[in-house]
């Protein structure tokens, strides 16, 4: 099977990157890559692939031992028809959807000025500013609810989707800032001088001269500005207590997780549909995610 | 610069601190000012509903002598260890997988963050259906293989519920070490593969002495926030097991919540976030700068 070390060139088998692949035979390819790529992708997709059975999935099937678990033999709409007509799912999902498009567009308007003002303005201070919004970001909000749920308290807040909209900024704000200040930085400073010799102002410029070089960047804060923000559990847990007010993610843990029966077919579908949007969203952007994501953890 | 630009300089600097205001005042308000009161919270026996009044070292004494904190610390530290090396070992695995000619090679990389796009509280609760005593698929399948004859009691005791928890952080978190360390590899430049193996390197002594080094100091970055988020995550073992079994799976983010909110101490919740921060500190220490170290030693740039 492996012929490839009997070879008398001076290039053995070349396993960890491009230039040289193509002197690696197949099986071995096969049982070093293909097998375990494809189990690794089996394990991280399986949770996905068992929320969608369940979710169509009868009580009859989902509580019974025979047959065949992995597929549904009488799919049934019954557990999402609960879900959207029994609980208050579809007020947690346009919470969400609320919270999370607010949330994001008034971090990204304070990230913008700055990210702007720290990178370009390059104002007395503006390294120290720089130094702490990266501090900033590093705060996990674990360590930050207690006293956070005070504050919310004391502003009377608590309860309301505003304690939310304007509490997941302090993790955005950070994110989104030091993302930009990167994107901000790779912009050449001639543009501007030659704008302010034109007798821009510097509202004209951030406007019509970096802010459109730097669209990428704001596509990818924004879009991990939204998915951070739907995916927030213990703020929302915390500083939310109605039914009607709460999102997705505590919605499905508190309110659809009630006494000993568990309704694992409705769970399953709230999960699922929960999960969905951030997934489409993420489908349609996965370059400038990834972009984000590689690009917070680079700088 | 020119010498306009340099005329423009009070203007400047003043504009910059007009820009900066609107993400100040958020950042001030609900940030800085809650970090200052939750160490200062630690520190007095406030309730819910109840200002406190200060009392000195009380509450950190008193949760030194608490089993289930001290419990709570160490599942803490086992989690967060066993859970990032493994973490860090199979992203790694699975990035220099990816990094591999592949047939829909995008398309590949785009799956394989989806469980750390979607809301961990909903993946997790995938999980405790995966986990049920009764109903799991993973024990039916066991069953069905002969591997064990009874069904597996995933989070009802404190071993296997420490292990089952771990797994579904490790399945959360391997996607992001995995991208993130795949964009370092792609930075490293396929000739030093070629004059390696010209040289006669083997794959493994390649892997090594060329992608390792070239990799440390993203593997430290990277690790570091992986050890960050391990060591803070509140919502897995709020949805899988609330802390239990006989809190063998509390770590000190759910702890903090049961005392601090469900329980109403804002003091001594508030005093076991703090509590936290050191050991934050020390384990971002031991990640960053221990790596970093390494490739300074190896030659690379001490940044």
């Amino acid at each position: 099977m492996n012929s490839t070390a009997a070879t008398a060139t001076a290039t053995p088998e070349v396993t960890d990157t491009q230039g040289m692949n193509y002197l690696v035979s197949l099986p071995r390819r096969i049982v070093t890559v293909y097998v375990p790529l494809f189990a690794f992708l089996i394990v991280l997709l399986f949770p996905f692939y068992w929320m969608a059975v369940t979710t169509f999935k009868p009580n009859e099937e989902l509580l019974s031992r025979e047959g065949n678990p992995f597929w549904v033999r009488n799919p049934t709409l019954a557990h999402v028809k609960k879900l959207l007509f029994d609980t208050a799912y579809p007020d947690w999902l346009w919470n969400t959807v609320l919270i999370s498009v607010v949330a994001t567009v008034l971090s990204l308007f304070c990230s913008v000025l700055a990210a702007y003002a720290i990178e370009r303005l390059r104002f007395k201070g503006s390294r120290y500013v720089g130094m702490s919004i990266f501090l900033a970001y590093l705060v996990p909000p674990s360590i930050l609810f207690i006293p956070l749920a005070t504050v919310v308290y004391k502003l009377q807040l608590f309860d309301t989707r505003l304690a939310l909209i304007l509490t997941y900024p302090t993790f955005l704000i950070p994110f989104c800032t030091w993302l930009l200040m990167g994107y901000f930085k790779s912009i050449p400073f001639e543009l501007e001088e030659c704008a302010l010799i034109d007798g821009a102002s510097r509202w004209q410029i951030l406007m019509k001269i970096v802010l459109p070089l730097a669209v990428p960047g704001l596509i990818s804060a924004g879009i991990f500005a939204f998915t951070l923000s739907w995916n927030e559990f213990i703020y929302a847990l915390t500083f939310v207590s109605s039914s009607e007010v709460k999102t997705v993610p505590v919605g499905v843990v508190t309110e659809l997780v009630e006494g000993d029966v568990y309704h694992w077919g409705s769970l399953m579908a709230g999960a699922l549909f929960g999960s969905l949007p951030v997934a489409v969203l993420y489908s349609f952007f996965v370059e400038y995610y990834v972009s984000g994501l590689t690009g917070a953890v680079k700088e | 610069m020119s010498t306009f630009v340099s005329r423009l300089q009070d203007n400047r600097h003043a504009l910059g601190l007009l820009f900066m205001i609107p993400a100040a005042l958020v950042l001030v308000v609900f940030l800085t000012y809650p970090l200052g009161l939750g160490t200062w919270l630690g520190f007095t026996d406030a309730k819910i509903g109840r200002p406190g009044e200060f009392v000195g070292l009380e509450n950190f004494e008193y949760l030194w002598g608490d089993a289930v904190t001290r419990l709570a610390l160490f599942n803490t530290i086992f989690y967060t260890v066993v859970a990032s090396v493994i973490k860090f070992l199979l992203g790694l695995w699975l990035a220099l997988l990816l990094n591999k000619h592949l047939p829909f090679k995008a398309f590949f990389r785009a799956i394989v963050l989806l469980p750390f796009i979607v809301p961990t509280a909903l993946s997790a609760i995938a999980f405790w259906w995966i986990y049920d005593s009764q109903f799991s698929i993973i024990s039916w399948a066991l069953m069905r293989m002969g591997i064990i004859h009874e069904y597996i009691d995933f989070l009802g005791q404190p071993w296997h519920a420490r292990f089952a928890t771990i797994a579904a952080n490790i399945w959360r978190g391997v996607p992001f070490v995995a991208i993130t360390l795949l964009a370092g590899l792609q930075t490293i430049s396929p000739s030093y593969y070629e004059a390696a193996s010209l040289d006669g390197a083997s794959p493994w002594q390649q892997f090594r002495h060329v992608t390792l080094p070239l990799l440390t100091p993203i593997i430290a970055v990277v690790m570091t926030f992986s050890v960050l988020f391990t060591f803070t995550d509140f919502q897995l073992i709020y949805v899988l097991t609330r802390g239990g079994p006989l809190n063998s799976t509390h770590l000190m983010a759910t702890l903090a919540f049961q005392r601090g909110i469900s329980g109403g101490s804002l003091g001594e919740g508030a005093a076991i976030a703090t509590a936290m921060v050191p050991f934050l500190l020390a384990a971002i220490m031991v990640s960053y700068y221990g790596l970093q170290r390494r490739a300074w030693q190896q030659g690379g740039t001490d940044k």
